[in-house]
């Protein structure tokens, strides 16, 4: 056991969970409960909703299964990475301020919240609320397991122990403390992540020798690794484009992103969280995949790729400084599990069974469940991760794609085109999630492109041309 | 609800289809930069690649510089057109 490296570990996980406590006693015990505990009172500040942002989509799969990935592939994957600092702006800019009125004005609470007054559709409410809590689960099933392998590796204890304690420590301040404070650590999770990749940026470039020494032992290697096109040659350019929609673009359609799109107190905070944002995902990005590829000649032959983020951090640092940057990517983990827990406990509670199944429940009756469902979700996930798949990251990235699919278009469509109507959403949501499942497990690289690409263009032609076929039906159900 | 005031009249509206093109243009010009560089400069055979700061050129000016010029864009593009509007109205919530 690594006592050096743990002891800051621990020191760290003891002030998340202290944060999460405090921002416990924010939540009020009345009638603005939901409000407070899934949006955090609608009251973010422009530098905690830039790192909560960051951090939810900074998760494991590019903090651990990135690095593990750039380190077997080379500078390549590090082009696709930089596809993400796109998010940092598009997101905030695109759903916007348009978003934030209009949900404000629905009173929504969920993205599911926004589609069901802008729709006014059972089927789509149902729709929605279902792919987020099976995408989603398989999502945060990929993170634990990732957190894990980091305890695992770090600490030296057994798998399955190593879940217990990141189970255990999570699920205790996401049901105490709810949104606010998942918001409120993840601010604290994305410092953590943006100082902890550049000092291990640092300490990796000067135990290769120089970023030219590097490069030339690279190119020594495989001249393919400083090449755009992976140590196979088989990143094409239309390959790695794809990514501007999996992980650029099509963000915006993300349910734990768009939620906090709606979070944020006001126009000020909104602008401060574009700029840091953007600069905050850029740097987070580029340090975490160089990383993972100046790590191979300094460590040639790791053969899990979730390891080299934790091997390399032993290897170019003292053990005490090891753990406080292993904290990075542990914090990235967190923070998109604890985001992800809430996401899906919020669509059960709120989406689900306050719409359709008891919409007058009490109060206190909304509380108990809350809580009750998000910790029984975590229980479940635990469960799940016991057995888990060795690269943690095309797991992660086929929910996220399936969302994707599924919502950008009734989102951005429904906010930007009065004549979309419930018809077109519900067209390009069946579109978008059936193709997507079907070209993925098919034909994985339709035309060279990433299966995500495909369903997403032909779902906006679903959108449109079903909403203005269906035109007469639905006269009055533009958004007022 | 009802609202009297129609999405399409609400001034605030407009502000925020604006800045959602201003979104989109960026994007755009973020990957045109991408692409160009990387696969312009990228897709000779690495024994002639150019070096900056150690790094192949291509890499340099598509993910290192690509970025510095995206942040300090986005920078001027918010300070300078972007506009506040309150949320909030009819006084419901604070």
């Amino acid at each position: 056991m690594n006592w050096q490296a743990l002891l800051p570990l621990i020191g760290l996980l003891l002030i998340i969970f202290g944060v999460g406590i405090w921002a416990g006693k924010y939540i009020k015990f009345s009638n603005t409960f939901l409000q407070d505990y899934f949006l955090g009172g609608r009251s973010l500040g422009g530098f905690v909703l830039a790192m909560t942002m960051t951090a939810t989509y900074g998760s494991a799969s590019s903090f651990i299964g990135g690095p593990g990935t750039a380190y077997t592939e080379g500078l390549g994957w590090v082009l696709l990475a930089m596809t993400q600092v796109s998010t940092g702006y598009f997101v905030l800019m695109v759903l916007g301020k348009k978003f934030a009125i209009m949900t404000r004005k629905y009173k929504a609470l969920t993205m599911v919240d926004f589609l069901k007054e802008r729709y006014q559709s059972k089927w789509v409410v149902l729709i929605s609320a279902f792919s987020i809590i099976i995408f989603l689960f398989s999502a945060m099933a990929a993170q634990w397991i990732g957190g894990a392998r980091l305890i695992e590796s770090l600490v030296g204890i057994p798998y399955t122990t190593a879940l217990f304690i990141f189970a255990l420590l999570v699920l205790i301040y996401v049901v105490i403390g709810g949104f606010r404070a998942v918001a409120l650590t993840d601010a604290i999770q994305g410092t953590i992540m943006f100082i902890g990749t550049l000092i291990l940026l640092i300490a990796t470039i000067i135990a290769g020798g120089g970023i030219s020494n590097i490069i030339s032992d690279l190119n020594a290697e495989n001249p393919n690794l400083i090449t755009p096109y992976g140590a196979e040659g088989t990143l094409s350019p239309a390959f790695v484009s794809s990514f501007w929609i999996l992980v650029g673009v099509g963000v915006v359609a993300l349910p734990q992103i768009t939620v906090r799109a709606m979070s944020y107190r006001d126009s000020r905070s909104m602008h401060r969280a574009i700029i840091i944002g953007t600069i905050v995902v850029g740097v987070i990005m580029l340090n975490m995949h160089l990383i993972g590829v100046f790590a191979r000649p300094i460590l040639p032959s790791i053969e899990v790729g979730d390891k080299v983020m934790p091997l390399i951090a032993l290897e170019v640092m003292p053990n005490w400084l090891a753990g406080i940057v292993l904290a990075a990517p542990m914090a990235a983990i967190m923070s998109t599990v604890d985001s992800l827990l809430l996401l899906v406990s919020s669509s059960v509670v709120k989406d689900v069974y306050l719409n359709y199944m008891e919409p007058n429940a009490s109060h206190q009756r909304v509380k108990r469940l809350s809580i009750g469902v998000t910790a029984t979700l975590g229980v479940i996930v635990f469960l799940m991760a016991l057995n888990p798949p060795d690269l943690i990251i095309w797991l992660n990235l086929f929910a996220f794609g399936g969302l994707e699919a599924a919502f950008i278009w009734p989102i951005v469509m429904g906010l930007y085109w009065r004549k979309g109507n419930k018809y077109g959403a519900l067209a390009s949501m069946v579109t978008g999630i059936g193709l997507y499942v079907l070209s993925d497990t098919f034909f994985p690289q339709p035309f060279g492109l990433h299966s995500v690409v495909l369903p997403v263009v032909v779902s906006f032609f679903a959108y449109v041309l079903v909403s203005l076929g269906t035109q007469n039906d639905s006269v009055s159900e533009a958004p007022s | 609800m009802k609202h009297e005031n129609r999405s399409d009249n609400d001034p605030r509206y407009k502000v925020a289809n604006r800045e959602a093109l201003i979104g989109v243009g960026l994007v755009i010009f973020n990957f045109i930069w991408w692409f160009a560089f990387a696969y312009g400069l990228g897709g000779k055979d690495p024994s002639e690649y150019t070096y900056v700061f150690g790094l192949p050129a291509w890499f340099f000016y598509s993910c290192v510089l690509g970025f510095v010029v995206m942040a300090v864009l986005v920078t001027i593009v918010v300070k300078k057109w972007f506009v506040e509007v309150p949320f909030d109205e009819e006084g419901d919530g604070k």
